[in-house]
C-alpha cells in the first residue's frame, strides 16, 4: 500500500509531469535502481534531468546560462534528439552540452527529447530589437521571402509558415534570443555547427553576409511566440532543399 | 693540454657510444623472434590456423572473434582509437600530453590507413614490445607497458577481432610533437630506462581469481595509466603503483586505489565494486569524468566473474599512507574559516535539496558527500569540477536512465564555488583542506576535447 501512495505523491510533486513517465520507469525496474526499492524506480524523468533543467528550465523555456540557453520546450522531438547526438558527435560545439550528453544511451536521449517536445512553455516577451527599421525590414524580407536570385530560400519555406518548425526534425525559430540565433547562423556559415550531409543550413548561410545574418536574427528575436502555437504536422511542408538534418524517425 | 682535451672527448664519446649501444640493445629494437615469442606462438592454437586476413571472417573463427571483441572491450581500445563522432577504431582522437599532442591511429582492417597489412606477428610485437612494423617505436601513450603482460592467445584474439571489422579509409592525423619528442629514436633511451617486456606471471600464492584480476588490472585494463603516478619523463613510478595521480593536461585527479584515505577500496564489498563497475553508480558515489568513459565503453560489458576478479585484486592492494601533499592549496586559516561559513549557506540554498542537510545524499541517485572520498581526497580538483559542471551519471545497461546534477558554473562565481567546496570538504567529519577561489578559475574550462 505504501509503495503506490509514494508513487502518487511523487507524481503530484512533479506537477503532473509524471503522467507519461510511469510506464517507462516501471519498464526499467531491472535497472540498478530496481533493487533499491519501488520509490526509486517510479521517480519521474523530470527528477533525473536536473542537469538539463538548470539552464533550459523545467518546461524548456530557456534563459539560463546568462540568458543564452535556448528555448527548447515545444520544439519537435526529432530535432532535439539529433541535437543531443550532434553535441555528442562533435557536429555542434558547445562543450558544456557535449559534457552533459556524451555518455547517454540513444534511447534515453529520445526520451528526454520527447519530454521537452511535449512542453508548452509560457510565451516570452520578445526582445526589443537593437536594430534600425531598415535592418528589420531586410530581416523580415529574408525570413518571409528569401532571395531567389542568390538561391536563398525563405526561412519560412522550411521552418513553417508560422516559424514554429515542422515535426519531427525542423526547429521553430521563435522565442530565441538575438544572440543565440546570430551565433547559430554564424556557426553554420563558418562550418562550426554542422548537420549530416547535405548540410543545407551551411549552403544557405554561406550565401548571406554577416549583416544579413544580423538582420535575420534581429527580426526573428523581436517576434512574439503566439499562444498555443506549435510545430507544423509532419509531411505538411514541401521542403525546397534536401537536408541531412531531416531524417524522420531515425 | 690539447692532447688532454682530445683524450677527454674520446673517453666521453666512448662512454656515449657504449650507452647508446646498451640502450638500443635493452630497448629490444633489433630483437625480433625472442624465445618467449616463439614459445607464445606455439601456445596459441588460433595463430597457426589463420594465415590470411580474410580467413578470420569464416564461421569457424567466430568464437575467436567474439573473444577478441570481449578482450578489446576489457582493454577499452575503442575509447582512444575513435574520434568524436568518428567510425569506431578508425582513430583520430587527440591525446594531449606534456610532451605534445598525439592522435590515435586507425586500427581498422583498411590496408592503406589501418592495420590491414599487418601480420599476427606484427600485432604481437606492437602490443608486447611497443614496436610497430618498420621498427617504428611507439609512444608509451599507447599502453604497451601494460599490454606487454597480455598472453599471446589473447593478443591474437584481439587481432582477429580488429581484422574482422570493416576497413575504414581514414588517413591518420599526424602527431603534433615538438623537437626532440617528435624523434621516435629518442624512445630508445626511454625504453632502456623504463620498459622491460614480459608476459604476466601468476602469483602461485594467490587464488586464481586474484590472478585473473591482476592480469586484467595490470595488463589489458591498464588502470595504472591514470591511477599511478608518473615521473617527469612520463614513466610510471614503481613506488606509486595505483597510488593516485593527477592526469596530466586533463587535470582530473585519478584517486589512489590502495589508500584508505582516498577510495579505501578495502572497505567496499566485492559486490559493491562489481555493481559500480557494471552500472556506474553506487551508494558511495557515481562515476564521473574519465571514469565515466571507462564504465561506458568498457567495464559495463565485462562478465561478473571478471569484475569480481578485478574487485578482489583491487581490494587486496596493500594500504599505503596518505598520498603526496603536492596538490595542497595554501589558504590561510582565517580565509578557510570564512569560506566554510559562507559555503554553508550556499550549500543550504543549492545542494541540500538533493544531498540533504546532513550530507548523506539519497540512494543511488544523489551520492553522499559525507565520507565521500571524491570530495575529501587531497586535491580539490574533482570536487571543484563537479560543482562547476554537474553532469549525468554514465548511462549503462544497468542504469539506462541516469540521474544528473545541474552545472553551477553559470550561477556561482569563483569565490562561491571555493566556499561551498570548502564547506563540503570540512563538514560532517570530512577533513580536507580548504580550496582557494584562484584555483576555481583554472577549472572553468569544460574538459571535452
Amino acid at each position: 500500500m505504501r509503495g503506490p501512495m509514494l508513487i502518487a505523491l511523487l507524481a503530484m510533486l512533479a506537477g503532473g509531469l509524471a503522467r507519461a513517465h510511469g510506464a517507462p520507469a516501471a519498464a526499467h525496474a531491472h535497472s540498478a535502481f530496481g533493487a533499491a526499492g519501488p520509490a526509486h524506480a517510479a521517480t519521474t524523468l523530470r527528477q533525473r534531468i536536473d542537469g538539463c533543467i538548470a539552464c533550459h528550465g523545467p518546461h524548456g523555456q530557456g534563459g539560463g546560462s546568462g540568458g543564452y540557453a535556448p528555448r527548447i520546450g515545444g520544439k519537435p522531438a526529432g530535432y532535439l534528439y539529433h541535437q543531443m547526438q550532434n553535441f555528442r558527435d562533435g557536429y555542434r560545439a558547445y562543450p558544456l552540452m557535449t559534457w552533459m550528453v556524451q555518455y547517454l544511451p540513444d534511447a534515453y536521449m529520445k526520451e528526454i527529447a520527447a519530454y521537452f517536445a511535449r512542453q508548452n512553455p509560457p510565451p516570452v516577451q520578445p526582445q526589443t530589437p537593437m536594430a534600425s527599421a531598415a535592418t528589420l525590414a531586410l530581416g523580415h524580407r529574408l525570413v518571409t521571402k528569401g532571395d531567389a536570385q542568390r538561391g536563398v530560400p525563405a526561412c519560412m519555406a522550411c521552418h513553417g509558415a508560422d516559424l514554429m518548425g515542422v515535426r519531427p526534425d525542423v526547429p521553430g525559430l521563435l522565442g530565441l534570443t538575438n544572440d543565440y540565433i546570430n551565433a547559430q547562423l554564424g556557426a553554420f556559415k563558418q562550418g562550426i555547427r554542422r548537420t549530416r550531409e547535405p548540410n543545407c543550413m551551411h549552403e544557405v548561410t554561406a550565401r548571406l553576409s554577416g549583416a544579413e545574418i544580423g538582420a535575420v536574427s534581429a527580426w526573428l528575436s523581436a517576434q512574439p511566440v503566439p499562444p498555443g502555437a506549435e510545430p507544423a504536422a509532419a509531411g505538411s511542408v514541401k521542403f525546397p532543399l534536401r537536408c541531412g538534418s531531416v531524417v524522420g524517425d531515425r | 693540454m690539447r692532447r688532454k682535451i682530445f683524450r677527454g672527448i674520446f673517453v666521453l664519446a666512448a662512454f656515449g657510444l657504449v650507452f647508446v649501444a646498451w640502450a638500443v640493445w635493452v630497448s629490444g629494437v633489433f630483437r625480433h623472434g625472442s624465445v618467449e615469442t616463439a614459445q607464445a606462438r606455439r601456445s596459441s592454437p588460433a595463430a597457426a590456423a589463420v594465415a590470411t586476413p580474410t580467413a578470420w571472417k569464416e564461421p569457424q573463427f567466430a568464437s575467436v572473434v567474439a573473444r577478441g571483441e570481449y578482450l578489446a572491450r576489457a582493454g577499452d581500445c575503442v575509447a582512444c582509437h575513435t574520434a568524436r563522432g568518428g567510425q569506431p577504431y578508425a582513430g583520430g582522437l587527440a591525446t594531449p600530453t606534456p610532451f605534445g599532442t598525439l592522435y590515435s591511429p586507425n586500427i581498422t582492417s583498411d590496408r592503406r590507413y589501418g592495420i590491414g597489412n599487418w601480420t599476427e606477428e606484427d600485432f604481437w610485437r606492437a602490443m608486447h614490445d611497443g614496436i610497430a612494423p618498420g621498427n617504428r617505436l611507439l609512444y608509451p601513450v599507447f599502453p604497451f607497458t601494460h599490454f606487454t603482460r597480455i598472453s599471446r592467445t589473447d593478443v591474437d584474439a584481439i587481432f582477429a577481432y580488429l581484422r574482422s571489422l570493416p576497413p575504414v579509409a581514414r588517413r591518420n592525423t599526424p602527431n603534433r610533437m615538438p623537437f626532440p619528442f617528435n624523434q621516435r629514436s629518442t624512445l630508445v633511451f626511454w625504453r632502456a630506462l623504463f620498459f622491460r617486456p614480459g608476459e604476466f606471471k601468476p602469483d602461485p600464492r594467490q587464488s586464481a581469481e586474484w590472478n585473473r584480476g591482476a592480469y586484467l588490472v595490470e595488463g589489458l585494463g591498464h588502470c595504472g595509466m591514470c591511477h599511478s603516478a608518473y615521473n617527469a619523463l612520463g614513466a610510471a613510478d614503481a613506488n606509486a603503483q595505483l597510488a593516485g595521480s593527477l592526469i596530466p593536461v586533463q587535470n582530473w585527479y585519478a584517486p589512489a586505489l590502495n589508500s584508505s584515505n582516498e577510495l579505501g577500496l578495502g572497505s567496499w564489498t566485492t559486490d559493491e565494486l562489481v555493481r559500480y563497475f557494471k552500472t556506474g553508480v553506487s551508494v558511495r558515489g557515481a562515476a564521473y569524468g574519465p571514469m565515466s568513459d571507462v564504465v561506458f565503453h568498457s567495464l559495463q560489458y565485462l562478465s561478473d566473474s571478471d569484475l569480481q576478479a578485478i574487485a578482489t585484486y583491487l581490494r587486496s592492494q596493500p594500504e599505503r599512507a596518505s598520498p603526496s601533499d603536492q596538490q595542497r592549496v595554501q589558504v590561510s586559516p582565517e580565509m578557510a574559516a570564512e569560506l566554510a561559513q559562507q559555503g554553508r549557506q550556499i550549500y543550504v540554498n543549492h545542494c541540500a535539496q538533493c544531498h540533504q542537510l546532513d550530507g548523506r545524499g539519497s540512494g543511488l541517485q544523489y551520492p553522499p558527500l559525507a565520507g565521500n572520498p571524491s570530495i575529501a581526497m587531497q586535491p580539490g580538483t574533482n570536487a571543484i569540477r563537479i560543482v562547476l559542471l554537474g553532469g549525468f551519471q554514465p548511462g549503462t545497461k544497468g542504469n539506462p536512465r541516469p540521474y544528473s546534477m545541474p552545472p553551477f558554473a553559470q550561477l556561482l562565481n569563483d569565490h562561491d564555488v571555493a566556499a561551498v567546496v570548502t564547506y563540503i570538504r570540512q563538514a560532517w567529519g570530512n577533513k580536507a583542506p580548504a580550496v582557494s577561489p584562484a584555483v576555481v578559475t583554472r577549472f572553468r574550462q569544460v574538459p571535452v576535447e
